[in-house]
């Protein structure tokens, strides 16, 4: 029982990032049908705001070494400015494309930000100690955790209710989800196509914020591809929760974690390494079952 | 069996396409080894593989409308095959213990090896081809996604019999530019003949029309089916021609990266016309080799300048961004490279009663 609901521990805590990543992805997917392989690098660009700019083995905390209430704010601003600087550079221009080419855009701007991390700082992994502390073990009774587990699946919890509220509960969110089931007709009834967008680009960056924050405690290094194999992950879990669900998107990247986090503890010693094999086998299963993913979307039917 | 009273200038006119970019990829060859730089020749061999990669990509994604992020699944299918039958008789069996006997002890033909191995990714590809193209759209495109990652997960874990994620070294180097060149030759000529095919026609009307291609009596995932397999065993040559033109496989050379720049030549080019795929490997290939010239640093007058590492990457997403920006349809915007067509409509008349094939029509329409 105490191993069970271990493995829940870790797979709710593996579950909250993807989730996290997923949101920020699904989200653009909805308003532009947008595949955002830049997603990774908006994380990665966080995670280096906290040092100084510079290409030395030994880096030297920038933002990194102010408070956190001030700390906090300052990534969330560098990462969301990045996003809507995309925005208005690259993908609004493209915004009639089609969605390969929106891709490739988007695969262009996550080669061009790698690289520019790669000629500013180096490529090598840099040593941070940004929230090590978090690191320390936590015991509950007979389960042992850590702290960032915890402050990872409560920064998720907490951010998911924020966005619901901001969805359901403020003019651009309902703005946004209208623009999302039929973003023609939205725009017919006066909702503007350039802030709902705007604003979704802003959200996915604020995401990749704390997300950039929770990677950074947990593992303490900087990398210019850190966030990639999560951003991987997040796509896939967009596509099985349902494509343009915000929902879905968020019940895929826990459907993720979970399945991940049994097999390692399932799989025998072995076959462990290979783990990542059998997730993607059962996500191609989840998707012959189920093409339209978990959460079905009236509108997302095609119609003739 | 009209065709028999075709003139033959007439037929060069109606697959002009064909015959242009043959002309093309043969006279580039030409005038490099004829120019005699050995980095220049060596990057246009490369173009040429390139181009076995992207044509081979173009065969589905462009005439199926699918993207597919795990197609490089097959290049290190085909390496890896080939790489087995032919690459380091004395170490094989120590190394590679896991291969069967008839691979860890013995060594093939070069060319008989390609032409296995690519057939072996040519089967792979049936095999995952029959559930995976019975989806659409996106949901498509992942399944192809993790097919990629299955691969590569497998290939880096199999260590008994692709050692892992160490490198093959030592494949016999016998691709130069002539034997790249020829199997582009190939890989567009293919290409050409598909998609002029009734097959070919067939999977395009389910591109521009889905549920009306089904309507009309179309099996979609059986054409897709088609393309896929013949995509997949050129891509299995295509890793073929990379193992031993390199000398050394590793499975990082087939995963993201690849895929990335592969899909972006592809969408650069034009992913809807076959010259779209060639044009788009022969420019970012170029542009990349000039910033990688640049990068490495030139001389003004006795000073040695030096672009810092990683600005040829940085240029060339710029690059990428802008063009994609300008020209969202890639730089062919879907046409295929012709013969003009004032002199086809005489050539024509000349010809007889050559009817416009389906593609010439195509063509004029764009």
């Amino acid at each position: 029982m105490t191993t069970f609901i271990q493995i829940c521990i870790d797979a709710a805590s593996l579950g909250s990032l993807y989730a996290l990543a997923a949101l920020g992805i699904g989200l653009l997917w909805g308003v532009m049908k947008l595949i955002n392989f830049a997603h990774g690098d908006f994380i990665s660009v966080g995670a280096y705001a906290l040092i100084v700019p510079s290409s030395a083995v030994v880096p030297t905390l920038f933002i990194g070494a102010w408070p956190a209430p001030l700390m906090i704010p300052a990534v969330i601003l560098v990462v969301a400015s990045i996003a809507l600087l995309a925005e208005r550079l690259i993908f609004r221009p493209l915004r009639t494309a089609d969605p390969s080419t929106l891709l490739v855009a988007s695969f262009s701007l996550s080669f061009f930000l790698q690289y520019l991390i790669l000629m500013i700082y180096g490529a090598r992994p840099k040593a941070v100690t940004v929230g090590s502390t978090l690191n320390a073990e936590l015991t509950l009774g007979p389960l042992r955790t850590t702290y960032i587990d915890v402050v990872t699946i409560s920064a998720t919890a907490l951010l998911l209710v924020a966005v619901a509220l901001f969805m359901t509960r403020t003019r651009f969110g309902i703005q946004m989800r209208a623009a999302t089931q039929d973003f023609r007709m939205a725009r017919m009834l006066g909702v503007r196509a350039n802030a709902v967008i705007a604003t979704a680009f802003a959200i996915s960056g604020i995401l990749a914020a704390i997300v950039s924050f929770l990677i950074v405690a947990r593992t303490g290094t900087l990398a210019p591809r850190m966030a990639s194999q999560l951003v991987m992950v997040g796509f896939v879990a967009t596509v099985i929760g349902g494509m343009g669900s915000l929902v879905g998107c968020i019940l895929g990247g826990f459907v993720v974690g979970v399945v991940s986090a049994f097999l390692q503890f399932v799989l025998p010693e072995d076959l462990r390494a290979t783990r990542d094999a059998f997730v993607f086998i059962v996500v191609i299963l989840m998707l012959l079952v189920r093409p339209e993913g978990l959460v079905r979307l009236r509108s997302q039917k095609e119609r003739v | 069996m009209r065709r028999a009273t075709v003139s033959p200038a007439a037929f060069l006119v109606r697959h002009s396409t064909v015959f242009i970019l043959v002309v093309l990829m043969a006279a580039m060859a030409v005038v490099t080894v004829a120019v005699g730089d050995k980095t220049l020749v060596r990057t246009v061999a490369e173009i040429y593989i390139r181009t076995v990669i992207v044509v081979a990509l173009y065969i589905f994604i462009g005439n199926s409308g699918v993207i597919s992020f795990g197609s490089i699944a097959f290049v290190m299918i085909g390496a890896y095959a080939s790489a087995w039958q032919t690459c380091c008789k004395a170490l094989k069996p120590m190394s590679m213990v896991g291969l069967p006997d008839f691979l860890r002890l013995h060594t093939y033909p070069v060319f008989f090896a390609s032409i296995t191995s690519a057939i072996l990714a040519a089967l792979v590809a049936f095999v995952v081809g029959i559930p995976i193209l019975r989806l659409s759209g996106i949901p498509s495109s992942i399944a192809t996604f993790a097919l990629l990652a299955i691969v590569f997960v497998i290939y880096s874990n199999w260590n008994s019999v692709t050692l892992g994620l160490l490198s093959v070294v030592g494949l016999p180097l016998y691709v130069d530019i002539w034997v790249a060149l020829g199997w582009a030759v190939v890989v567009i000529v293919v290409a050409y003949i598909y998609q002029s095919s009734r097959y070919g026609l067939l999977l395009r009307a389910t591109r521009e029309d889905e549920v009306a291609a089904e309507a009309g009596g179309i099996n979609i995932a059986r054409q897709r089916l088609i393309a896929w397999v013949i995509s997949g065993f050129f891509l299995g040559v295509a890793g073929v021609l990379y193992g031993h033109f390199v000398g050394v496989i590793s499975v990082k050379m087939f995963y993201l990266d690849l895929t990335f720049i592969s899909l972006a030549m592809l969408v650069v080019g034009g992913m809807r016309s076959l010259t779209g795929a060639v044009v788009g490997v022969v420019v970012l290939s170029t542009i990349t080799e000039l910033l990688r010239r640049a990068e490495s640093g030139f001389h003004v007058a006795s000073l040695h300048i030096q672009a810092p590492v990683g600005s040829q990457e940085v240029s060339l997403g710029i690059i990428m961004l802008l063009l994609l920006i300008f020209r969202p349809n890639g730089l062919t915007n879907g046409r295929e490279i012709a013969w003009p067509r004032a002199l086809t409509r005489s050539a024509r008349s000349g010809g007889g009663n050559a009817d416009p094939s389906p593609d010439t029509a195509e063509q004029h329409a764009g």
